[in-house]
């Protein structure tokens, strides 16, 4: 059996944690991701340079991880498994926008779902296993499987998984830290905690 | 050279930067402003869309783009008519 140790959610204007949900006037979408990242106080300049999707989880995956840090643990002992509905399209659409007269090099970096999940990996040095998968929405049956079979792995310690999605205003993110041993929010990692944590 | 400064903070989202932050010799990459090998990429487009100049020789690049200053010196030289 696992536990989930903590989350994070990014929807609807609003950061939210089981401590406190933190909710942001902003005029859009990304006068949002600016002013969660100022509230953060990240100092982590690369973030500028990210796609929405990569700013979008490096936002929650710090919100997770500063709550319940990873640090005990070695680089390779956590995992990270993602899954959108959107995969890249968001930057893909941009990018294909800048064909007709200059090709952006740095968008065109961000043309992969999985891209952002490097992101996350090196703020936070992690290296262990990794997968991004693509499904039309949340699935917490799904996700609590797959996860469970990473966390069967003697190496890995830990598991920083999740929803991850954006396109144009519209995003939707939820990760979650799974652990072999409880600590903090202690819930059961199954499809039920999965789904009413998601909501 | 401070307009040249504007263009590269606005190419590669170097939105935590004002123009006046750049020194005309700082260095670009590595211990200077810290950019990296996309960076790079970005900064020909912007040499080719906003100075019509492009690079012949991709050796020249170190060199091209060792500062604002040596940078602005490069688009002057070589704007095309």
């Amino acid at each position: 059996m696992n536990f989930i140790s903590g989350y994070s959610r990014i929807h609807q204007g609003r950061l939210i944690t089981p401590k406190e949900t933190t909710v942001f006037a902003a005029a859009d979408f990304h006068d949002f991701l600016e002013k969660a990242y100022d509230q953060l106080a990240l100092a982590y300049p690369k973030f500028y340079k990210m796609d929405p999707l990569s700013r979008l989880g490096v936002l929650a995956s710090e919100i997770l991880l500063r709550e319940t840090p990873v640090s005990n643990y070695l680089p390779d002992e956590v995992a990270v498994v993602l899954s959108n509905a959107e995969a890249s399209l968001d930057t893909d659409l941009r990018y294909q926008a800048t064909i007709a007269t200059a090709p952006s090099p740095s968008l065109f970096v961000y043309t992969l779902a999985n891209v952002s999940m490097g992101e996350i990996c090196i703020r936070h040095g992690l290296k262990g296993e990794n997968a991004f998968f693509v499904s039309p929405s949340f699935d917490p049956q799904w996700m609590s499987r797959y996860v469970d079979l990473i966390m069967m792995q003697d190496q890995v310690k830990a598991c920083v998984a999740g929803w991850l999605n954006v396109l144009s205003d519209r995003y939707d993110v939820f990760l979650y830290l799974v652990e072999k041993q409880k600590r903090g929010l202690s819930e059961i990692h199954s499809a039920e905690t999965l789904a009413r944590l998601y909501q | 050279m401070a307009d040249l400064k504007v263009q590269i903070i606005e190419a590669l989202n170097l939105k935590h930067l004002k123009p006046e932050d750049i020194g005309d010799d700082q260095p670009l990459f590595v211990e200077g402003l810290g950019l990296d090998s996309i960076d790079a990429l970005e900064l020909i487009v912007l040499l080719q869309q906003k100075h019509n100049t492009k690079i012949a020789n991709a050796q020249d690049g170190p060199t091209i783009f060792k500062s604002v200053r040596t940078m602005a010196q490069y688009i002057q030289d070589h704007k095309s008519s």
